[in-house]
């Protein structure tokens, strides 16, 4: 929960603020952030990197950058959290010991056969749905064949030429940090897969259930791919299908990346990169790779861009070379054997779609409509939990703007503290909107109301009772009051002769010690009201 | 031929008075019209029908006349006795006698035994099997142990069937001859110079010199009916789905089937019984219900002139052109004048696309295997190649334990598969295929089965065909087309070419509609049980009937 609050790609300051450019004799170019320390071009490297004088380089690369423009697509790969893997009836559990979950089909061995597990199927429903996506109703199965040492069966079962979903597209909207506005980007197609294992000569992650969904070339920034990743993430935990966790591999991005000058109708060399392992670190590696690119093109050195799959290096901030692409893989693909066809009956996708919940495009254009500005509405939305809390409370009677407020301060810290999730506190929607309530309708005062909310969270019960419990119904009548501010001002006759010697600032000192002497429920107007009346009386 | 030892143990091998003297089909006398009802000692003016040798044993074990040891130990000691001549078996069970003492334990305590109780199987060693290695043939699994029963194994023994041993195949089931094992060359029990057909080669020959009673054995291509055919055993190939496919090393697995041997049509039967219906395991295998395949039998003994009146059948033409033993042409000409007296009405019938099968075949058989072979790599398990890094460990582990028929298929499959050539083979041959199961649907739905040779030839002479591939495929002409259709046939011994010491069998081969196995079952059996003056027991076992 606390990672879903605190989404990283927020918490970087924009990119495209080089300080320095390295140069290599290979002529591979390094560009650095200036938020980032100790990276070195020279890692690795025998060669003695030539220093570009950063101040005449960060001006030329403003000019660079204007002059290109980079198409991207995104490959996503997201686990499935089916109880069984894909094609047995294996459990899987991230973080399980090596081979403890594999039987004879995961395992690949002799004889052993496939067998879909159908939840797969109504996962990819579900996502293509959600996806805005058409369906072929009748799809299949096919072999990717590749040595890899973890793939025991030597392919991996994926869908080649029919997908189960194609052509649709995904809605969001941009942070308003980062300029807002909302995006609508193509997904080109969701197919079936089954993870090939990790390389650890384990088969536990091998024949984990997956959905690679592959998008349009439509971004056109580091900001534009991460928010799309992001929006999938939320898109496969309001269905429920994965829990997204990018960190884990249950939500991998490769990004395709290509940099052409603006104008150009051709494409430039596509580069992928991987091991992106959070949303910054897409921005960042695309954002990376477009400097690079751009620079290379922009000194006429073309053919130093290549076809090949780079991989984002966390430690130093920049992609480097995995391993070039010699011509076009050949997967020799044909239809898997063991597995018929998958055939969707209309009433199959009609009773998924019937239980669809409400998806966070159709969320965030309801709370718009609610008044919400689009910083609360991209907070809300975020999390489907949330926006239920939310949404709960709003039933209950409460004001749309301070239950958002609520949620965003006071809870949102609570919950980023005490590392829960809105499920795990104790606060109930219907007691928020009695808190709010409460303050409103002036029962209690706002910093009770505060001290109330964190007890509730952490120990649950009513507004009510506590109230009654501990005896905080606010004070508002005027001659209790009164009362109060009289032997305040008797108790303190020294500073009272101070006040009414000019120093009024003294004021504040007076209205505390009636708050204090009214255990905090003096009712804080009516308070200043009467002391000022009282002050001022006698002079 | 036997040495006078050989001889001696030949004759004590059998001291079961009711095995005696025809240990295979004499047993007491039972109402079961299937069942051996002549009298034990007096051998039969002329070769009589071959009878049941599951429902014998199964009258005798339950009227205590005999136990499953003893039937067991004499089975044991013809397998021990013939088997260096014929290498049928690359591994024998060493629990066979503690199986059926564990039956007649069960017997003996009133409790109820499963229909194949005491019967022993052999079993393809491409099928896997939790006790006993399962190498399939090939170096590559070398003493590999699975850590489970292929699901058909699994029936048989629910049923209290015995699993006698592993027999010998071609590699994976890529060859016709069983020449292509990696560790011996099984002959044929009619002549030891001779192939005994393949891949399943084992279990036939296994069947035929009856080391086992029945026997399964796999078909991706004719690899039950063509070894069938060579041995004289009945041969059965089921309908693709009708049986489980778990724990079957996949060679191509659009076209893989388990199917049956036995040396009747009631016993193979009586097999696919036990082994066929959906599989969660498999999920190819149909749904479809099983019906019990040998309640439509009716008993020689009661059989009406004419019990086939009205049976359609078409005699495929392309079957019987050139290339086909004039002496295999014959064979087949006067089974469907028998299947005439029978009652049928026998017509030619054509598929015009019949000559495109064998193409198709080899080329959608080799891509399949090219993907299902990947898997062998040396790493989890089978032999493994001593190698400094990975892609040479795969390299040479695959360069040793592969032989060369099952490299020749993985280079042509992958060629077929790769871009640019997917199109014009791999896309070719499914159209192919396609245009040969409606050809074939065309056929059964004028008729209700069709009939034509199992292979063009006789059993050839062991090393024949070894360095001509193509001579070898060619002789795949007459099953190919099944399995690209999917549909169930069933061979039987129909008749004799010259040749070896006594003749040389020669099957019929009947093609069904898809999950029609009863009907050709039904005729099958009526077919064995009239036709007259052929005995399908060979040389290698006929001497033991002498002693």
């Amino acid at each position: 929960m606390a990672l879903l609050l605190c989404r990283g790609i927020r918490m970087y300051p924009p990119l495209l603020n080089y300080a320095a450019f390295l140069r290599r004799k290979s002529h591979v170019f390094y560009c650095a952030m200036s938020t980032t320390e100790a990276q070195t071009a020279t890692q690795g490297s025998q060669s003695t990197p030539i220093k570009i004088s950063p101040h005449r380089k960060e001006k030329g690369l403003d000019d660079v950058l204007k002059d290109y423009e980079a198409i991207i697509g995104i490959e996503t790969h997201v686990q499935l959290s089916t109880l069984t893997k894909a094609f047995c009836s294996c459990p899987y559990h991230y973080g399980s010991q090596p081979n403890t979950n594999i039987c004879p089909v995961c395992m690949g061995l002799p004889g052993a056969l496939p067998v879909l597990n159908s939840k797969v199927i109504e996962c990819a429903v579900k996502l293509g749905l959600a996806l805005n996506c058409k369906l072929n109703l009748k799809s299949k199965f096919d072999r990717k064949q590749y040595f890899y040492p973890d793939l025991p069966k030597g392919y991996q079962i994926s869908q080649f030429d029919v997908p189960v979903a194609y052509g649709g597209h995904i809605d969001l909207d941009l942070p308003v940090e980062f300029g807002g506005g909302h995006r609508r980007f193509g997904i080109t197609r969701v197919h079936m897969e089954e993870d090939a294992g990790k390389l650890l000569h384990s088969g536990n992650g091998t024949g984990v259930p997956l959905l690679e969904i592959v998008s349009e070339p439509d971004m056109r920034n580091g900001i534009e791919a991460a928010e799309y990743a992001a929006e999938l993430q939320r898109l496969v935990r309001y269905l429920g299908v994965g829990n997204g966790n990018m960190q884990e591999g249950s939500l991998r991005c490769d990004v395709n990346i290509s940099v052409r000058p603006i104008g150009q109708v051709k494409f430039g060399t596509k580069v992928e990169i991987k091991n992106l392992n959070s949303f910054s670190s897409v921005n960042r590696a695309i954002d990376f790779e477009i400097v690079r690119q751009a620079l290379l093109l922009s000194e006429g050195q073309d053919d130093q861009i290549v076809q090949e799959t780079r991989l984002w290096e966390e430690g130093s901030q920049k992609t480097v070379t995995m391993r070039k692409k010699e011509g076009l893989s050949d997967y020799r693909y044909f239809p898997e054997p063991d597995l018929p066809g998958v055939i969707l009956t209309k009433d199959y996708v009609d009773s998924i779609r019937n239980c669809l919940p409400e998806l966070p495009e159709v969320k965030r254009r309801r709370f718009e409509k609610m008044g919400l500005s689009m910083q609360d509405i991209l907070f809300l939305a975020n999390d489907v939990n949330v926006a239920e809390f939310f949404d709960a409370t709003i039933a209950k009677g409460a004001d749309v703007k301070l239950a958002a407020n609520w949620i965003m301060g006071d809870i949102a810290a609570y919950m980023k503290n005490e590392k829960l999730s809105i499920d795990d506190i104790k606060l109930t929607p219907q007691e928020l909107a009695e808190l709010i309530a409460s303050i409103k309708g002036g029962t209690i005062s706002g910093k009770i109301g505060k001290e109330i909310l964190f007890e509730l969270m952490a120990k649950g019960g009513t507004v009510k009772g506590m109230i009654e419990e501990k005896d905080l119904v606010q004070i508002a009548d005027p001659a209790e009051i009164e009362k109060m501010v009289d032997k305040v001002l008797l108790d303190n006759p020294k500073q009272l002769e101070q006040y009414r010697g000019g120093k009024t600032k003294l004021q504040g000192y007076f209205a505390g010690q009636v708050m204090k002497a009214s255990k905090g429920k003096a009712n804080p107007g009516l308070l200043n009201k009467i002391l000022l009346e009282k002050l001022n009386a006698k002079s | 031929m036997l040495s006078a030892t050989a001889h001696s143990q030949l004759c004590r091998l059998r001291p079961l008075p009711a095995l005696k003297p025809r240990p295979l089909t004499a047993a007491a006398a039972s109402s079961s019209p299937l069942a051996d009802q002549s009298p034990p000692s007096t051998p039969p003016p002329r070769p009589s029908p071959p009878r049941s040798q599951i429902l014998t044993l199964r009258r005798s074990l339950l009227a205590r006349e005999t136990t499953a040891v003893q039937l067991a130990e004499s089975y044991l000691a013809r397998l021990r006795l013939v088997e260096p001549r014929l290498n049928s078996f690359l591994h024998v069970s060493d629990s066979v006698l503690r199986e059926a003492q564990a039956v007649d334990d069960r017997i003996g305590r009133g409790e109820d035994v499963g229909p194949l109780a005491g019967v022993l199987v052999g079993v393809k060693d491409n099928i896997c099997t939790a006790d006993m290695p399962s190498t399939g043939g090939s170096r590559i699994l070398e003493d590999y142990r699975p850590p489970f029963d292929a699901t058909a194994v699994r029936k048989v023994r629910e049923l209290g069937g015995i699993v006698v041993g592993k027999t010998n195949l071609d590699e994976f089931g890529m060859g016709s001859t069983t020449e292509g094992s990696a560790y011996k060359v099984t002959a044929n029990p009619w002549d030891i110079s001779r192939v005994p057909g393949g891949s399943s080669g084992g279990s036939a020959a296994a069947v035929s010199a009856r080391q086992c009673m029945v026997a399964l054995g796999s078909d991706t291509g004719g690899s039950v009916r063509q070894p069938s055919s060579f041995c004289g055993v009945v041969g059965l190939k089921p309908t693709y789905g009708r049986v489980s496919r778990y724990g079957l090393m996949a060679y191509a697995s659009s076209l893989d089937v388990i199917g049956c041997f036995g040396s009747s049509v009631a016993d193979t039967a009586i097999l696919l019984n036990a082994i066929s219906g959906h599989d969660r395991y498999d999920a190819t295998s149909s749904k479809r219900e099983v019906p019990d395949f040998i309640s439509q039998f009716t008993a020689s003994n009661i059989l009406e002139d004419k019990p086939l009146e009205g049976m359609r059948v078409g005699l495929i033409r392309e079957t019987l052109g050139s290339g086909v033993d004039s002496g295999v042409v014959s064979v087949i000409n006067a089974a469907a004048s028998h299947l005439e007296e029978l009652g049928c009405i026998v017509k030619e019938v054509s598929l015009p696309s019949f000559s495109l099968g064998l193409p198709a075949y080899y080329i959608l058989a080799s891509s399949e295997s090219s993907s299902n072979l990947s898997r062998y790599d040396g790493v989890r398990y089978g032999s493994q190649a001593v190698a400094d890094e990975l892609s040479s460990l795969y390299g040479v582990s695959r360069a040793e334990g592969f032989g060369s028929e099952v490299k020749r298929r993985i280079l042509m499959g992958t060629y077929a598969l790769s871009a640019g050539y997917y199109d014009a083979y791999y896309k070719r041959a499914q159209q192919v295929r396609t245009i040969i199961q409606k050809s074939f649907k065309a056929a059964l739905d004028e008729n209700d089965i069709l009939i034509s040779p199992a292979a063009p030839s006789a059993a050839y002479k062991i090393g024949e065909k070894k360095n001509d591939p193509l001579a070898m495929y060619a002789g795949d002409i007459m099953t190919v087309n099944v399995n690209l259709a999917g549909l169930p046939a069933l061979v039987l011994p129909s008749g004799f070419v010259d040749g070896g010491p006594s003749g040389l069998p020669v099957g019929l081969q009947m093609i069904g509609a898809a999950f029609d196995e009863e009907k050709l079952l039904k005729v099958g059996h009526i077919f064995e049980q009239t036709l007259r003056g052929h005995r399908f027991v060979p040389p290698i076992i006929e001497d033991d009937n002498t002693c």
